[in-house]
């Protein structure tokens, strides 16, 4: 403290400033709106603004029947659309009573899997991009294409796939398509292999992320936070092992946990979970069985009333669950989203207090929020 | 080799056209599902750069198109017309996508049924989501508009 | 299908017509019993539907139950919190919550029944997830948490009309009017003439604000 200003105030007194961070954003990865409070360059608190998004998507899930209700989870979190998919058909299953068949079950731990690498990537690309690093983007979108490819061959769309029904698949594979799943995940762990040669020991990347955004383990129970933001604060705790569904009891993984609970741990989770998926997928190609991809089900499929479930699969971000309350129709009467990225929001004001604001832009990279999940 | 000077003519307005689609310089403003399939419009498959409209701004006022990738919402609405606001002329938007086109699959109480209602469209792109070929069709598209347009001083102070 | 059907012994279950699970008394379950002693009178049921323990307990008793679980059964984990309209019923909405316990490896559903107007305690106190889920229900239904430390909208905007995912809110919106900027909106015609590109709107209004953007020179 210098001394005063003429009018009487300290001159280097706390002086904070109201810096809105605002929905069209190169950084926010979607429309939100941060209200900063910051001091020089310090953030002192932050109060996400959410919502620019909302399109009323639970309210329409109660006019359609079960199966239409599927590409509507598709654009909730939209890069990954396969896991919306099972969460929603696990949560219908489990309401109904319907038992799938192992080859449907395999070909949606399939698909899953591929959606969670697809997600990792597009989340590397962003992350990296926002930080400053361009050339992750290039190189896992070029990987992202082939994944899409392959999404495009079995559905038919490469975003929003609708590939998963009540009961079972709609579609078997195509013919080669497991040939061709088996070549890219071959390739693979070459190409994690080179996106860590560019960031895992870069000296840029770990003053970027090392020792941001620290989120111990209890704070981010506290806050619901699940996925790759729980496990990079050191807490063993992944659904697939946890309570297992699908096929994922019957193959073997690892969980990848890291206990630094900062950035750059939960960098390493996801790269190690990339690794991981392509494991189960190669596990899933060469146990594959026969049989049918569709449980018998009635034509028209209703769920008792006063019934509810409440089924969640682990996500590329974490928790995923649908919260299904049937009444004796062909619609859901309510169908509520538990909605991974904005339970993980709301750790953020918390990992964001104290940090510079270009430290933000990494954290919301961190997070890994997609929009469409959070504002529904 | 002759040694003569090589020499062009052509037509100001051919010129100006030319050079404005070739260099297109959109804004980064993805809001849902559409934005991703615009982000893998710029992956070395699709390559946007190619045709120019490689250089994304972040900020309205250095851009001169604005692809309208995603839901509109009721909320979102304003921000979009001040954004479009803030943009100098010339300016082009594209409506990328379903629910920018018409408001998409959602007839809901949250969402503008259609960009159009805030902000006048030049190229409408259906899809949900377009694939990425579609994107530069829009985009091409919006090119030979472009070509087509008849300039002339633009009136300022408006 | 050339083979003979199968008779249905050797039935998969895939293969059976779906059975659908029923609900269950759940009366002996240890968390059951321990919050029925904690709570007494306040438990008012405690049933299993397919493997999910659903708890209902009433509504002044909601924070006290959901902390007795977090503190004596290790429900650590709020995993989500809404809302459902029941607009039959005396008391139309329920608030419904999902718990989590790590060291248990299970989830446990808890649910109480609010009219309206009324207030349902808060959660924030006892788990500081529950903020954000509390004020999307606040949004969507009109439910109260009382000491909640921001009770304002979340996905709709401060002067929206109504709460919709009430049963008796149209999908289309009823006029809630259009957006946080009126002067954007004025004449309810869309998008404004005189942008640059030449469009003009087609029928302008009968009786045009004398002072708008367009006549800004």
């Amino acid at each position: 403290m210098n001394g005063n200003a003429p009018t009487g105030e300290p001159l280097f007194g706390l002086r904070e400033m109201e810096l809105n961070f605002g929905p069209q954003h190169p950084a926010t990865h979607g429309v939100m709106r941060l209200k900063l409070k910051v001091d020089g360059e310090r953030i002192v608190d932050c109060y996400p603004i959410i919502g620019y998004l909302h399109r009323g998507t639970e309210k329409l899930f109660e006019l359609h029947p079960f199966f239409q209700n599927v590409p509507h989870t598709d654009r909730l979190d939209y890069v990954a659309a396969a896991t919306n998919n099972l969460a929603y058909v696990g949560a219908v299953e489990k309401l109904v009573g319907l038992v799938v068949p192992p080859r449907a079950r395999y070909i949606r731990v399939i698909l899953a899997e591929l959606q969670r690498i697809s997600s990792h990537l597009v989340w590397l690309a962003t992350h990296a991009i926002d930080i400053g690093a361009m050339t992750p983007f290039f190189y896992c979108f070029r990987e992202r294409e082939l994944i899409l490819d392959l999404f495009e061959q079995y559905c038919g769309a490469r975003l929003t796939l609708n590939s998963m029904r009540p009961g079972g698949q709609p579609y078997d594979l195509p013919q080669g398509w497991v040939e061709r799943c088996g070549e890219f995940i071959a390739e693979f762990p070459a190409k994690v292999d080179e996106y860590e040669d560019l960031l895992t020991e870069n000296r840029i990347w770990k003053r970027r992320t090392v020792g941001i955004g620290v989120l111990p383990p209890e704070t981010a129970i506290a806050y619901g936070v699940t996925g790759p933001m729980l496990r990079g604060s050191g807490v063993d705790w992944d659904l697939r092992k946890a309570l297992p569904y699908e096929a994922y009891g019957e193959v073997e993984f690892d969980v990848p946990v890291f206990h630094n609970c900062d950035t750059y741990d939960r960098y390493l989770v996801r790269i190690e979970e990339m690794r991981q998926s392509a494991r189960i997928i190669r596990q899933c190609l060469d146990r594959l069985p026969d049989g049918p991809i569709m449980a018998k089900r009635p034509r028209v499929l209703k769920a008792a009333a006063a019934t509810e479930a409440y089924h969640a699969v682990e996500g590329p971000k974490g928790e995923l669950g649908f919260y299904i309350v049937g009444d004796g129709s062909t619609n859901p009467y309510r169908c509520h989203v538990r909605p991974t990225s904005f339970m993980n929001l709301q750790a953020l004001p918390e990992m964001s207090r104290g940090a510079l604001i270009s430290d933000l832009v990494a954290l919301i990279g961190t997070v890994d929020i997609v929009l469409g999940e959070i504002d529904r | 080799m002759t040694g003569e000077p090589e020499v062009v003519t052509t037509t100001y307005e051919k010129l100006y056209n030319w050079a404005r689609r070739s260099s297109l310089w959109p804004m980064q403003f993805g809001l849902a599902c559409c934005a991703i399939e615009m982000m893998a419009v710029l992956d070395p498959r699709h390559d946007m750069s190619r045709f120019g409209a490689e250089v994304f701004r972040s900020t309205p006022r250095q851009s001169d198109l604005m692809i309208v990738s995603g839901t509109v919402t009721e909320k979102m609405a304003p921000v979009i017309r001040r954004l479009w606001d803030q943009m100098p002329e010339p300016k082009w938007a594209i409506a990328m996508g379903a629910c920018a086109t018409c408001g998409g699959p959602y007839r809901t109480y949250a969402v503008t049924q259609g960009v159009d209602r805030v902000i006048p469209v030049d190229v409408y792109i259906p899809g949900c989501p377009p694939r990425p070929e579609a994107l530069i069709w829009g985009l091409l598209h919006l090119q030979r508009k472009i070509d087509r347009t008849r300039s002339r001083p633009v009136a300022v102070g408006r | 299908m050339s083979e003979a059907p199968k008779p249905p012994a050797e039935l998969a279950p895939w293969e059976r017509e779906p059975a659908a699970p029923q609900w269950q008394e759940a009366a002996d379950d240890p968390v059951a019993l321990a919050l029925g002693e904690a709570l007494g009178e306040a438990l008012v049921s405690a049933r299993t539907f397919a493997g999910d323990l659903t708890l209902e307990v009433r509504r002044e008793a909601f924070r006290s139950a959901c902390a007795a679980l977090k503190e004596r059964h290790d429900f650590t984990l709020l995993v989500d919190l809404c809302g459902v309209d029941f607009p039959k019923r005396e008391e139309r909405f329920e608030v419904v919550v999902h718990l989590y316990s790590f060291s248990a490896n299970r989830r446990v559903r808890v649910k109480t029944a609010v009219g309206e107007g009324g207030e349902v305690p808060s959660l924030v106190p006892v788990y500081p997830a529950a903020n954000w889920p509390e004020r999307e229900t606040w949004d969507m239904f009109g439910i109260r948490f009382a000491d909640h430390p921001d009770l304002t909208r979340i996905l709709l905007w401060e002067g929206f009309n109504g709460h919709p995912l009430r049963k008796d809110f149209p999908v289309e919106g009823i006029d809630t009017g259009a957006a946080i900027y009126p002067e954007y909106y004025e004449a309810r015609q869309g998008p404004i003439a005189g942008t640059g590109t030449g469009w003009k709107v087609k029928n302008p209004p009968a009786a045009a604000p004398e002072s708008g953007p367009e006549e800004k020179k």
